[in-house]
């Protein structure tokens, strides 16, 4: 085949790429320049990490001698991640940027253009299983990766490549250590990108400006205090509330109401649920027979959860046998098939509209 | 492989490899005294003779440097420095949209950090620049520090009449700079004649080394040094001198010229061959830059090696990379330090619209460019576009 590496410059896609060289394939690197900070593309200067990480890909690229090429997709990304991910938090939801940027950019964008070039598929550094169409958890259970996938059509699936699916995050860092790859030892990227110092709520107010609103306890109807935007909180959140019950109970974010910008407090109690509404879901492979038994991960890095799932006029209805805490509307809510032996299967997501 | 990409860099000169690697294995500082110093010392002179012999310089006109964007920045931050040390209003520097980086960002950078001013010359469509529009830009010249205008531009290969420009600024006193980086070896260069005071130019686009450069500078052309130390090179650029690379430099620049006449018209006629059977199969390709049989002064006002044509509908990154995959190579003629393809500042300079910059290609021919690599391009262009154009020009 010829694929299309897409190479962050981190040692995941690093050795995805090599993994695609030694399988065979006609590999062609390439880097996705995103930041929406061009000019720090141009200038070059020490410390940006879009220059270095093109560099540290570069570097590969060149030793395991394929072309490498850098693709700007700055705007797109901005349009359809960066955008998408402000209008969410003002609209009072979760987002997941990686999942959107899989969606749109990835296997979208990336993928379309791979394949007018000529290409047959475009290999990612992603921690998943994809074995004929299906995609499944990575073997690798802390560093798995379907979750922010499982939004990929069977169109797009047929163009990824995943070759680290069915190995363990310290054996990628073996093998890039084996072949004397630089990145072997690079920390792995844990922020949202386009946030590189972890300040989502500084992102977010540096985009939206103050927005001071009430915060009201669910039980008493009461104002208990005032935040300066609501895109501060996600629900289910716990700390940072800036509010102290006299009880001394914690309190969590139930609900976010971005009109009237109030954000609604509660006690644990009230912050459980155990049915959950979606919207239109998107399926990984043929759309499943409803109703179903399966498993459903409400957030990345959430344990999964039995749940039955069936169809309503709006989307899913997701019945869980535990209560939950935490379910934030716009997060996705992503269906397993469980199997141990191949890995979960993923069936799909839908986003989370409301829960209860 | 068809190597078409002569502009960014050609291949070495076999007289080239053999006289360096003479000189590499010898010892000796040309600033030292004793024998092999003195010995480096006649070596290094030697070629310094030569290269001005070969461009129409005295010896002593000659400073060697490290490559065409250090003679770029000495000339513009030098002669800058100079001319307003001698009279504070000296602040304004006259030049063009088109120039290379290394002019463009000292620029910049003297009108950032340094109080210079700047004036943008008109450029013609074809990307020259014209006498009557530098006239008009001077004014009465009083407070210019410099002119720097490039001899031949290194995108779309466009030739400006250095020697007419020259006199139009000495009619108000005011020195100039060029860089003929891509000029020297492939039109007449002549730097007496043409009366400019500083004029850059470099070894790898002549078939000499990588690394090695120089500034012609008339002796009495104000220019303060970047470079302080032992006060080699008329005290304007301190540095022990890299023997070797000097003499590489001068061997290339010596056969560079001497074979100019004789090559032109080959590569003229390549180019030609190549531009129109390009146009053949892809009917919409656009030119940029002069006419191919343009001429100006009496020589070519088009590089002749240069063909740089725009593909309307395809990304040039895209048509890159799959010319790449053919094992063709040329440029999209601008690229930043991350690889990150920017729509060119010379097509955009000229007038191109931003789509118009992004779908350009440049095939450059030099030395060793044959027949068969015009043959290679035509056997794969017509499917290269087709394709590209199916990507589109979307920004993915």
């Amino acid at each position: 085949m010829r694929v299309l590496a897409a190479m962050s410059g981190g040692v995941d896609s690093a050795v995805a790429a090599a993994l695609a060289v030694d399988a065979g394939h006609d590999v062609t690197g390439v880097h996705l320049a995103l930041s929406p900070d061009r000019q720090t593309l141009r200038s070059g200067a020490r410390g940006c990490c879009s220059v270095e990480d093109a560099h540290d890909a570069r570097r590969v690229a060149d030793e395991l001698g394929i072309p490498f090429y850098v693709w700007d997709l700055a705007e797109r990304f901005a349009a359809d991640v960066v955008e998408d991910f402000v209008a969410e938090y003002a609209a009072g939801r979760t987002p997941n940027p990686c999942l959107r940027c899989n969606e749109k950019i990835k296997f979208s964008a990336v993928l379309d253009r791979a394949r007018a070039l000529g290409f047959d598929a475009v290999v990612t550094g992603h921690h998943a299983r994809l074995a004929e169409g299906q995609l499944r958890r990575s073997v690798d259970a802390a560093k798995d990766q379907s979750y922010v996938l499982a939004v990929l059509t069977p169109t797009q699936l047929a163009g990824a490549v995943f070759p680290l699916g069915s190995m363990t995050k310290e054996r990628v860092r073996e093998i890039a250590a084996e072949r004397g790859f630089a990145v072997a030892t690079k920390a792995d990227s844990h922020d949202i990108c386009f946030i590189p110092d972890g300040d989502t709520r500084g992102f977010l107010a540096r985009r939206l400006g103050e927005q001071p609103g009430p915060l009201v306890d669910a039980t008493t109807g009461e104002t208990v205090g005032q935040h300066s935007g609501a895109y501060g909180f996600t629900v289910g959140q716990r700390r940072g509330l800036g509010v102290s019950a006299g009880d001394q109970r914690p309190r969590y974010v139930l609900g976010i109401e971005p009109v009237t910008r109030t954000v609604t407090i509660g006690t644990a109690d009230l912050a459980g649920v155990t049915e959950v509404r979606t919207g239109v879901p998107t399926w990984t492979g043929p759309a499943p027979v409803l109703p179903l038994r399966a498993e459903v991960q409400l957030r990345a890095h959430a344990a999964p959860v039995p749940c039955s799932v069936d169809a309503v006029p709006e989307g899913l209805v997701v019945v869980l046998d535990e209560v939950q805490r935490g379910v934030a509307p716009g997060q996705s809510a992503v269906l397993y098939l469980p199997d141990a032996a191949r890995g979960d299967l993923v069936l799909g997501q839908a986003a989370v509209l409301r829960a209860g | 492989m068809t190597y078409l990409d002569h502009a960014a860099t050609t291949p070495l000169l076999p007289e080239v490899l053999a006289a360096m690697t003479e000189q590499l294995g010898r010892v000796g500082n040309a600033s030292s005294l004793h024998a092999s110093g003195r010995a480096a010392r006649r070596t290094a002179e030697q070629a310094r003779e030569r290269l001005a012999a070969a461009l129409g310089a005295r010896p002593s006109e000659v400073l060697f440097t490290g490559g065409g964007t250090e003679s770029d920045n000495l000339a513009v931050k030098g002669m800058f420095w100079a001319r307003r040390e001698a009279d504070p209003q000296r602040r304004r520097i006259v030049t063009s949209p088109l120039e290379h980086h290394a002019v463009l960002d000292s620029v910049e950078w003297l009108a950032k950090h340094d109080g210079a001013e700047v004036t943008w010359l008109p450029v013609e469509p074809t990307g020259r620049i014209s006498p009557a529009a530098l006239r008009e830009a001077l004014g009465d010249g009083a407070d210019v520090a410099l002119v720097s205008v490039m001899w031949a531009n290194n995108e779309i290969g466009t030739v400006s009449d250095l020697a007419a420009l020259a006199a139009v600024a000495h009619e108000v006193g005011v020195p100039v700079h060029t860089d003929a980086v891509q000029a020297v070896g492939q039109v007449p260069v002549d730097f007496g004649a043409s009366g400019v005071d500083a004029l850059t130019l470099t070894g790898h686009k002549l078939g000499g080394p990588m690394g090695a450069g120089a500034l012609l500078l008339r002796r009495d052309a104000p220019c303060m040094p970047l470079l302080h130390g032992g006060g080699q090179e008329r005290d304007v650029r301190s540095g022990t001198l890299d023997v070797a690379a000097i003499v590489g430099l001068a061997v290339a620049a010596d056969v560079a010229v001497a074979r100019r006449e004789d090559r032109a018209v080959r590569l003229a006629g390549l180019r030609d061959r190549l531009v129109s059977g390009v146009v053949a199969q892809v009917p919409d390709a656009q030119l940029n830059g002069a006419p191919l049989d343009d001429e100006l002064a009496g020589g070519p006002g088009r590089l002749p090696g240069n063909a740089h044509l725009s593909f309307p509908g395809a990304e040039g990154d895209a048509l890159l990379m799959l010319l790449d995959a053919r094992e063709v190579e040329c440029s999209t003629g601008s690229a930043c330090s991350a690889g990150v393809a920017r729509p060119s500042h010379v097509l955009l300079g000229v007038g191109a619209d931003p789509d118009r910059a992004r779908s350009s290609l440049r095939f450059s021919l030099g030395s060793t460019s044959t027949e068969a690599d015009v043959d290679a391009v035509l056997d794969v262009i017509a499917p290269v576009v087709e394709r590209a154009r199916r990507a589109g020009m979307s920004r993915a």
